[in-house]
């Protein structure tokens, strides 16, 4: 390792424009001639839309434009789509309704796209948008995830049941037969809470129309740009991607929302030719809440079948996943093939059959949340094995060391192939640094002062860096999901790296620097990180599901690899030796067994200069690039464990420690990777104490700002205590497996297990408010009365 | 319009303004310091805060013309030329960033806090200071720190300004 190479905590070479107020986001930027956008939105959940009348508002001061949905029919602009392809168990494939980017005879939730009005300034926009007027004839809707197929309410024609597949994963019979020979049952009933993503930079857009060269560019808060550009282009059928340029800058935040490609960002690309002028829109927070992709949602029944000794002999679970009134760009894959692979956690369970029913509802589409189908799995398996440890009286954590997978690799009932891990070693590490020995006096030390302590575990297991890409589009996946990048070298010997992923806070910008600096020697300073531009970069997957580190940074290395090869023919013609005898190390070509070597810098220069080379078999440049496809998802595990106290009197839950030990493989650059797991936790513990996206029966959104919406506050969390364990990942080159997702994972239910320990009773849901946590004291101390 | 005069990171501005525009808006669109972010637009995040004669503001619930007369000070204006304030140090040595977009807020308030509690700051009130800014990427822990050093930092830059 050197100072600045794998495994070096550096300061990030994107934070000097950050600290300084010169980031550059997607509404810093401005565009010559730009006019404004603003969305007329339903109201109302459910109605059919009888009649727009535009006159009005086209009559205001500064109007361009208001435009609808028959207007993007009369272009044949297309609909937003949904890319995973599930099939429901009786072979037939998921329901998807129509999607159209402005609403065409019907709004399905609140916040639904109506009309799009473009002015001179936002103001007039905004004044005119409500001069717009919509005839409605209401409908009743629909809200709640668990009444959905049972509601005479139709969201869609095409599911007449609201039922957009039933889909299932694992082996039943032998599932039913390990419940049958079981001697313990261990039953759940769970909500897992709906949830908004909120980074705190909105989603913005800017279209922008060139008639000289008939082209469009889209400027967007996006995770990635080149799956925006093509969905925009071969499905939406805005542009052919030649002639679309998708840039998405400085994002401030994702956590999957900036993932699937919007109503807003399509208008705006589309409007932007319409109006003859760049069209631009930033969302408000409430727009933000409405609009954008939630999270999460599901209600699960869930069963763990035991023998006499404690030992998991099969898990059974039926959940309904809500995913919304229209089908996001990945919705259909989260409650589905990122779920129920994961329902085996770090266990050693023989039989697993999981049914999932997704279900359409008047709410905002569901999709991708930080986590996405895993934090719900973590959720059903750790809940799961906390309670049957404590029915069958036996420690917790004793209980799940017991059922650890300890032989690798490990093939699961439901799919996944788990590579290396070792769950003992972070379970003993995190119950060393959580002083696991010391709670009972500490607990004794809160009853002194008429509190309430507990303590909560959680041995979660993840897939990250979903691939190969075979084994994707074999489960349904319209993409593929490798990575690419191209690593070019300049005549001096300074380095600019083209990615395909994108950071849009994990500091990629550093990291992937750090990679160059260790495999080519070059100083890190002379290293520029290019991405998020569909003219620099030619194609990419873009940043999710924790992939960046190893598929982005793999294929990073792959190209890096193919530099040193061209390299070396290089250097053997710059060095007059044969070129079996060039080694590469430390960042200079030397001819074995000589003291003859020459530094990267000059073997750079010297490739474009091919002054000892040229009319050889050997092109001039060095410039490389390369297409990383993984041949396994990596499994990033660990354990977290969180202890609380409680005051009975008010139900107010303080977190007093939180641990988290994980395994994230080779990490290159700690701090970093600390930061992902503090946010991932902070998150975590969101869902679990304070966050929730309730609908009202009429399919309101009554949690619509920051004012309802109760987002982590710094004093609403502690310091963590965070440790790591290695296991490198044998999958890709690098060892790594990830570690964006690894805290919103892992801590919702170490923090319900520490809730429920404190409290004695089992029915404690998320967010454990104080009011609920109240309710679930009185219900342990008279379960009789209170029931 | 309404016309306004104010000094903003030391230079004095005059413009006319719709007299609805807000602070952050003037900042902005009208004098294109975009370091300045609105998260919210309900005074909750933070991610606005500016200085107003020398005292924090959520930049995006006060008009322009409130300031008009007063001395503004923005995320561009704390560093003392390429030299960075110990508070933008601070926040970039301890990672308390991740995306960024808080992060202007961020340092604004934790200098605001500085300056009216002094430098020996305990995190359980640098947690409650911090309560009106938001930040989803970094579960503060690493903002914490940052603030810690920084105000201590803070202290001994005073302390060189006032031996000099």
């Amino acid at each position: 390792m050197t100072g600045t190479g794998i495994g070096a905590p550096v300061r990030r070479k994107e934070d000097q424009r950050f600290i300084t107020g010169k980031g550059r986001y997607t509404d810093d930027l401005t565009r010559p001639g730009q006019a404004h956008a603003y969305f007329v939105r339903s109201p109302h959940a459910h109605a059919e839309i009888v009649k727009i009348d535009k006159a009005a508002a086209e009559a205001m001061p500064g109007v361009l434009a208001v435009l609808t949905g028959d207007d993007l029919a009369a272009d044949n602009i297309g609909g937003l789509i949904c890319g995973w392809m599930i099939h429901s168990k009786d072979g037939t494939p998921m329901k998807a309704g129509a999607h159209p980017a402005l609403a065409q005879g019907k709004v399905r939730y609140v916040g639904d796209h109506v009309a799009v009005v473009v002015a001179e300034t936002l103001a007039q926009a905004r004044d005119a948008a409500e001069a717009v007027e919509v005839d409605y004839k209401l409908l009743p809707a629909i809200a709640e995830t668990a009444k959905a197929r049972s509601s005479k309410v139709v969201v869609h024609d095409v599911a007449p049941d609201n039922t957009v597949y039933e889909w299932h994963l694992g082996d039943k019979d032998a599932t039913e037969a390990a419940f049958k020979k079981a001697k313990h049952v261990t039953s759940l009933d769970i909500t897992n809470n709906r949830l908004i993503p909120n980074p705190i930079e909105t989603r913005a857009a800017i279209g922008e129309y060139d008639m000289g060269t008939d082209t469009y560019t889209l400027y967007t808060t996006s995770q990635n740009p080149h799956v925006a550009r093509l969905v925009l282009s071969a499905f939406i059928g805005i542009a052919p991607e030649n002639k679309l340029r998708v840039i998405a800058p400085d994002v401030g935040g994702g956590f999957g929302s900036k993932i699937f490609i919007y109503a807003e960002e399509t208008v705006c690309v589309w409007a932007s030719k319409k109006v003859g002028r760049p069209v631009r829109w930033n969302s408000d927070r409430t727009e933000a809440f409405l609009s954008d992709a939630h999270g999460r949602d599901h209600v699960t029944r869930a069963q763990l079948a035991l023998d006499d000794s404690g030992k998991i002999l099969g898990l059974r679970v039926h959940t309904i996943a809500n995913l919304g009134a229209y089908l996001s760009t990945f919705s259909s894959s989260v409650p589905t093939y990122l779920y129920a692979p994961l329902l085996s956690g770090q266990y050693d369970i023989p039989a697993i059959y999981a049914e999932v029913d997704g279900v359409y509802t008047n709410t905002a589409p569901v999709d991708a949340y930080r986590g996405a189908g895993r934090p719900e799995a973590t959720f059903v398996v750790e809940r799961l094995v906390e309670v049957a440890a404590r029915e069958l009286g036996m420690d917790p954590a004793k209980f799940r060391k017991k059922n650890y997978i300890k032989r690798f690799p490990h093939q699961t009932p439901v799919i996944m192939n788990y590579d290396v891990g070792d769950y003992g070693a972070s379970l003993e590490k995190a119950l060393e640094m959580a002083d696991y020995k010391g709670f009972n006096k500490r607990k004794r030390e809160s009853a002194k002062k008429g509190k309430l302590r507990g303590i909560g575990f959680s041995s979660y297991i993840e897939a990250c860096g979903i691939a190969p890409s075979q084994a994707v589009g074999s489960l349904g996946a319209g993409v593929g999901l490798w990575e690419s990048a191209e690593v070019r070298v300049n005549p001096t010997g300074s380095v600019e790296v083209l990615t395909g992923s994108h950071s849009h806070g994990q500091g990629h910008e550093t990291t992937f620097a750090q990679l160059v600096c260790e495999r080519l020697g070059v100083d890190i300073n002379q290293v520029n990180i290019v991405h998020g531009d569909t003219d620099k970069v030619q194609f990419g997957m873009g940043t999710y599901g924790s992939r960046s580190g190893a598929v982005g940074m793999s294929a990073i290395t792959r190209a890096i690899d193919k530099v040193i090869e061209k390299g070396k023919k290089v250097a053997a013609y710059a060095m007059e030796a044969s070129e079996k005898d060039i080694e590469f190390a430390d960042g200079k070509f030397s001819v074995a067994g000589t003291d003859k070597s020459m530094a990267f810098g000059e073997i750079a220069l010297q490739a474009y200069i091919a002054h000892k080379f040229s009319g050889q078999d050997l092109e001039p440049g060095l410039k490389e690039g390369a297409f990383y496809d993984p041949t396994n998802f990596t499994f990033p595990a660990g354990m977290h464990i969180c202890e609380v106290e409680i005051d009975p009197d008010t139900g107010v839950t303080t977190i007093e420690r939180f641990t988290a030990v994980d395994d994230f493989g080779v990490v290159i650059n700690p701090m970093i990777v600390e930061g992902q797991v503090h946010g991932g936790i902070a998150q975590g513990v969101g869902q679990a104490l304070l966050e929730n996206a309730v609908y009202d029966e009429s399919g309101q959104l009554v949690t619509a700002s920051y004012m309802d919406y109760a987002m982590p506050r710094a004093d609403d969390l502690p310091s963590f205590d965070v440790g790591m364990t290695v296991t490198p990942c044998p999958s890709n080159p690098l060892g790594i497996k990830g570690c964006g997702e690894a805290g919103a994972i892992a801590a919702p239910p170490a923090v319900i297990n520490a809730i429920t320990n404190a409290v004695g009773h089992e029915d404690v849901p998320m967010p454990a408010t104080p009011r609920a946590v109240w309710h679930a004291i009185h219900k342990a101390k008279a379960p009789m009365a209170a029931e | 319009m309404a016309s306004v005069t104010m000094t903003v990171n030391g230079k004095s501005v005059t413009a006319d303004v719709d007299p609805r525009t807000l602070l952050a808006q003037f900042v902005r669109e009208h004098l294109r310091l975009t370091g300045t972010h609105v998260g919210c637009d309900t005074s909750q995040c933070g991610a606005c805060v500016v200085h107003v004669d020398g005292k924090a503001v959520k930049a995006c619930t006060m008009l322009a013309v409130q300031a008009d007369g007063c001395e503004v000070l923005t995320i561009e204006g704390l560093a003392d030329g390429a030299e960075l304030h110990p508070m933008q140090a601070a926040f970039r040595e301890h990672h308390g960033l991740q995306c960024g977009y808080c992060t202007p807020g961020m340092i604004m308030t934790a200098v605001d806090m500085v300056n009216r509690l002094g430098s020996d700051l305990d995190e359980a009130t640098i947690r409650h200071e911090l309560e009106g800014n938001i930040c989803r990427c970094t579960g503060y822990h690493n903002i914490v720190r940052a603030v810690e050093t920084g105000a201590k930092a803070m202290t001994g830059a005073s302390a060189r300004q006032a031996a000099e």
